[in-house]
């Protein structure tokens, strides 16, 4: 047996928090597995997409936060498609990953989507527009791999494909200030996506 | 003679080229608007346009994703255009789904007008060029303007995940079987073979952060792709390009094996069938060349 | 002067516990009318019926009201016992303050006065109530079966054995419906063919019935009783007396086509005939591809060379028109499509076929001789996917209900598959497994165990091409995988689904039916083979998907329904109907338009006092059900219920 589960976990009204925040009704999914069987990372995933869903259905909330599930999805709405009981997986995938963040849950393997997303909307926030070395440098370096695609970079430079200098926004001053409303209206803590800590257990870990 | 129906209309629109399209794939935004030009379709750039958040805004929170696509639908709005053309997949559905849940829930226009301090309804509407092209501009009408029919050229057209699912938000093409790349890439003269693998999911965002499934699923894109016979993929997203393209190097050598099999943006096939010059496509800009194959079958 | 009995009932603590009966009981005696006035516990019993019947006699009273449950449950036995105590049956109104009282309230003094004012009301229209007389109507001693599948040919046999006259139309060239198509059937492995054509036989040669075939049932007229419907015969191309089914003409018959019968797998001719053991056996001409009708008078080989002269091209459809006393609706089910699913090809891939593809392929009659194999290119197929819930329990693309027999019969399909292709691997992707019947869930076992097929949970996400095999990618839940085969043959279990004609044959008939298409029965647990319309039964699968045995089973309550109506010689009807009072009526015709049970017409009428003829209403009333659609839509008040009539009603507002 992997879990043991008792009454007051079914009771906890997990799944009554992500239906509200997701308008899909879980209690629906009857397991038929489409999802599963076309999505193209599952092979790859702790808990494949109908297992999510039904540890949702039976309230497991902190096994579903942590799972590295919802990190790998990369929202392709494979299964939102092909759902029979037109269930938005893709939504709720969405939605599981927002709570994630708000409490600040994270899986052991498969940090690097959460890291990469913080990576990317910093750089936003910064230059209006997504400067991309810096993305690659940033993201590469945080994550404990340095020197990842530096073999792709000079093929890059000589195409001109990557700029060396971001480039200049004028409106940059209203883009933080969405991204400070919107913080505040949703509520999240992006300030703790990563601490110190887990910088230094990343690169141990390599 | 001159097309009767394009001349109908002006093909005006407010133009998002998104990020991708200004760094790692400058050679769709030069191919598009050569494209563009050679039509007579206007393609204004949108002036000091910012990032729509791409797939990081809308797994990380909900109103920023809104919030950031909506501004540029505003900006949009103020240059006194109804419609807007996108190039990237990517920025097309998030603008897409911005747009549709601006215009149909109360909820999220109110929560929206807090973060931009600014009212939006919906009013503008979000087109991805492929769509334009195949059915506002028309493939009769373009058919008449090819100057260079790409005959022998066998293309696997890829369309990727955003451009045509979920159905009900990109109302484009059929989802599990789409044709429109396909009719485009047939009037250009070359051949748009038929394989399974159109709509797979290429590992997208993977590609920095978890690398290995875009390897795999890539590789496994561009091994149908080459089994089917084709002798190019045709794509019309910057990612799939990227992770198609830019990573075929590392596919090779992590298979073990030899796929040579260049990718090229469906704007530069359609720029070469118009009479446009090959510098001015970007062809130049592919990791993987392309210029082998164009040139054996006698379209350079 | 009118002489009125109260009588409230406690019904044990149901209508005592909130209202004040007793209370009630004393007040009422102040309202007009009012002679008398008591309580029992249970006013339906034989003791509380009694009380009633003694107060009658006693204070010589005229018309009673009973305060107690719904009318629904007990008016019947109400009017029974004022009759038996020789007071006409209508002159009664029952009070409900039960269902729409006590039930329904909590606070007792609010309760209570509710329930007085709803006596006061019931004690003002009864007040108005006049003495009613049943109807009776006659009943025509045939009764009509709309479709020759099994579920047609059982009903029609046991009305023929019970000794009365049964006409079946049927509307393809033979009868024998779905189950004709079938090879063996489930849990008995018995060949379909076998056990259907003895009844076939038997019914063809019944002297009580008729057979119509390619005929259809063009309209209905009428009432329970007296239908009035027309059927259309339509032109065989062959005279059926002089027809002997010796085949010579379709043996020489130039022209071939895809065989519907064979679901595209096989041919047949022009002149044709469905399947060897065809009833009758008498073949029909495909006018739309037969060279003599397409190119103006060419070929005619099959009338040179039929030794009876049977061929006649210039027959034509025939009309008859035929009265019935009742009908069953026997119109069965058809396929769902599943080239809706883009996800499996959208029906293009020549090797994804449907279960009744494969029951052709499999009967040893059909276009393959009982080979399994590839449409595509004829091999043997070895490894085959069945998939279930194809269109069934799919709120996306298909129906949300389940077909109930799927799960069987790809079972079945699985045990076939392994007895004509021993080499032969079946993998069954389910969800669940429904298998409730006599012997089934044995029979699945038997399968899984003793068949080698392998069970799969979970749906299939894709199929595609690649070469000439196809990747089936499902998943199996259950060990949380996703599960890959390479396949010669997908085999989809698609569900059952009304035919796409059952609106227009609903609407024809005036029956109800739901959002599925499916004909609704008269009471989901009750009545599950009559329909609310009177006269009117169902029985198989165009009620709601199911499998031999239940067809057959519906097939004989219906024919005992259809029984019920024939052994009597007068239909009883109950009086509370439309009435036109032809003075006040103008011939407006609106409630004509608005009956929906069509039970008004427009009748001409001499009018003396104006000396000329006229245009009035009136009512069928056999057909009418006191609905009083009618009486709300009159501009004159020229037609009105009896007793429920609009004076009634003003009269109950009156003393609110």
């Amino acid at each position: 047996m992997k879990w043991f589960i008792d009454s007051n976990t079914l009771k906890s009204g997990f799944i009554k928090e992500v239906e509200k925040s997701s308008s899909q009704k879980i209690a629906h999914c009857y397991q038929c597995g489409k999802c599963s069987a076309g999505c193209p990372i599952a092979y790859e995933m702790e808990y494949t997409p109908n297992q999510i869903m039904r540890m949702i259905q039976l309230g497991m909330k902190d096994v579903v936060l942590a799972s590295n599930t919802i990190w790998l999805c990369v929202s392709c709405i494979t299964c939102t498609a092909r759902c029979p009981r037109e269930i938005d997986v893709a939504e709720v995938m969405d939605v599981l990953r927002r709570f994630a963040y708000r409490s600040g849950v994270y899986p052991i393997k498969g940090r690097n989507v959460p890291l990469f997303n913080k990576v990317f909307l910093r750089n936003i926030e910064k230059y209006g527009r997504l400067f991309e070395m810096s993305l690659i440098g940033t993201f590469n370096m945080l994550s404990g791999t340095p020197f990842k695609d530096t073999s792709l970079a000079p093929k890059m430079f000589l195409r001109h494909k990557i700029n060396l200098l971001p480039e200049k926004v004028k409106g940059i001053k209203e883009i933080r200030g969405i991204f400070k409303k919107a913080g505040k209206v949703s509520r999240a803590k992006r300030q703790s996506l990563i601490t110190i800590g887990e910088l230094i257990h990343n690169y141990l870990k390599r | 003679m001159e097309s009767i129906i394009a001349d109908k209309k002006t093909f005006k629109y407010a133009y998002f080229p998104g990020c991708s399209l200004k760094s790692t794939s400058k050679e769709y935004d030069i191919s598009a608007r050569e494209v563009a030009s050679s039509l007579g379709v206007i393609l204004k750039e949108i002036p000091d346009w910012t990032c729509c958040g791409a797939t990081p805004a809308h797994l990380t929170m909900h109103i920023l994703s809104i919030g950031l696509p909506v501004k540029i639908l505003l900006q949009v709005k103020e240059m006194g255009i109804s419609e807007v053309v996108t190039c990237c997949a990517a920025c097309f559905s998030r603008l897409k789904f911005a747009n549709d849940i601006m215009s149909k829930d109360q909820l999220h226009r109110e929560m929206v007008s807090r973060v931009l301090s600014k009212k939006y309804e919906g009013e503008v509407s979000v087109r991805h060029f492929l769509d334009v092209l195949v059915n506002e501009y028309g493939i009769e009408s373009i058919s008449k303007k090819i100057v260079k029919p790409l005959k022998g050229l066998k293309v696997a057209c890829y369309y990727g995940c955003l451009l045509v699912r979920p159905p009900e938000v990109t109302k484009f093409d059929d989802s599990e079987d789409p044709h429109f790349m396909d009719d485009l890439i047939n009037v250009t003269g070359a051949e748009a073979i038929s394989w399974p693998y159109k709509t797979e999911c290429c590992g997208a965002s993977h590609s920095l952060s978890n690398t290995e499934i875009v390897l795999r699923l890539s590789n496994d894109i561009l091994r149908f792709a080459k089994e089917s016979g084709a002798d190019v993929v045709a794509v019309a997203c910057p990612m799939c390009q990227s992770n198609l393209d830019l990573r075929q190097g590392e596919i090779e050598k992590r298979y073990e094996t030899k796929i040579n099999l260049p990718v090229l943006y469906f704007t530069q096939l359609l720029g070469l069938a118009l009479g446009a010059e090959s510098k001015n496509l970007g062809l130049n800009m592919h990791l993987v060349n392309p210029f082998k194959i164009l040139q054996e079958k006698g379209l350079l | 002067m009118a002489r009125t009995g109260v009588f409230v009932c406690w019904c044990g603590t149901n209508i005592s516990a909130t209202v004040d009966v007793e209370k009630v009981a004393e007040a009422a005696k102040n309202f007009q009318g009012v002679r008398f006035s008591t309580t029992y516990r249970y006013m339906c019993s034989d003791p509380g019926q009694n009380i009633i019947k003694q107060a009658i006699k006693e204070y010589r009273l005229d018309r009673i009201v009973v305060a107690a449950c719904s009318p629904s449950l007990h008016e019947k036995t109400f009017r029974k016992c004022i009759e038996e105590s020789g007071l006409n049956p209508y002159m009664l109104e029952i009070a409900n303050i039960r269902e729409q009282c006590s039930w329904v309230h909590k606070n007792r003094e609010e309760a209570t006065d509710k329930a007085l004012q709803i006596i006061r009301l019931a004690s003002a229209k009864v007040l108005r109530d006049f003495p009613l007389e049943k109807k009776f109507i006659s009943v025509e001693k045939k009764a009509l079966v709309i479709g020759g599948g099994i579920s047609g040919i059982q009903a029609a046999l046991d009305i023929a054995v019970a000794g009365y006259n049964v006409v079946i139309v049927e509307r393809e060239p033979s009868i024998g419906g779905r189950m004709a198509r079938f090879d063996k059937t489930f849990p008995t492995l018995d060949c379909a063919a076998c056990i259907l054509t003895p009844k076939m036989v038997a019914v063809s040669q019944n002297g009580k019935v008729v057979l119509h075939t390619y005929s259809e049932v063009e309209s209905v007229q009428g009432y329970v009783g007296n239908f009035d419907v027309k059927i259309r015969k339509k032109a065989r191309s062959v005279d059926l007396k002089k027809c002997t089914g010796c085949g010579q003409c379709y043996a020489k018959c130039p022209v071939k086509v895809p065989s519907e019968f064979d679901m595209g797998l096989g041919m047949r001719k022009a002149i044709y005939v469905q399947f060897p053991q065809a009833v009758p056996n008498v073949p029909v001409i495909d006018r739309e591809n037969c060279r003599y009708f397409t190119q103006a008078g060419k070929c005619g080989v099959c009338r040179k060379i039929c030794p009876f002269q049977a061929v006649d091209y210039d027959q034509q459809d025939e009309i008859i028109e035929e009265k019935f006393g009742m009908i069953i609706v026997a119109t069965g089910f058809t396929q769902f499509d599943h080239s809706v699913y883009g996800e499996y090809g959208y029906g293009k891939f020549k090797n994804v076929i449907t279960g009744l593809h494969f029951e052709r392929m499999v009967n040893s009659s059909g276009p393959t001789g009982g080979k399994i194999i590839c449409p595509s290119d004829g091999r043997d197929a070895k490894d085959v996917v069945f998939i279930s819930c194809i269109g069934s329990r799919d709120e996306q693309k298909g129906m949300p209900y389940c077909s109930r027999l799927c799960c069987m019969y790809t079972a079945k399909h699985a045990l076939l598959l392994k007895e004509h292709n021993p080499e032969s691997q079946a993998y069954v992707f389910y969800i669940d497994i429904r298998a409730a019947g006599k012997n089934y869930e044995e029979f699945v076992k038997k399968v899984q165990d003793e068949y080698g097929a392998i069970y799969l949970r979970g749906r299939v996400s894709r199929i595609f091409e690649k070469g000439n095999k196809l990747i089936v990618r499902g998943a199996d839940t259950l060990s949380g995988s996703q599960i890959e085969i390479e396949a010669d043959l997908v085999v989809l279990a698609t569900g059952l689904i009304a035919q796409a004609d059952a609106p227009k044959v609903a609407q024809m008939l005036r029956i109800p039916y739901d959002k599925n298409n499916l004909f609704t029965e008269a009471h989901p647990k009750l009545a599950p083979v009559e329909t609310i319309t009177s006269g009117i039964f169902l029985t198989g699968a165009c009620q709601s998907p199911k499998d031999i045995p239940d067809t057959v089973a519906t097939a004989s309550a219906a024919s005992v329904k259809a029984l019920g109506l024939l052994t009597q010689e007068k239909l009883v009807r109950e009086p509370q109907i439309a009435r036109v009072d032809a003075v006040l009526c103008s011939g407006c015709k609106l409630c004509v338009q608005a009956c929906p049970f069509k039970a008004i017409e427009a009748e001409e009428i001499e009018d003396r006092a104006r000396k000329q003829k006229r245009i009035v209403a009136k009512v069928l009333e056999g057909v009418c059900t006191g609905c009083g659609v009618c009486t709300a839509c009159c501009r004159m008040s020229a037609i009105d219920l009896d007793n429920f009539a609009n004076r009634q009603l003003m009269a109950e507002i009156e003393v609110v």
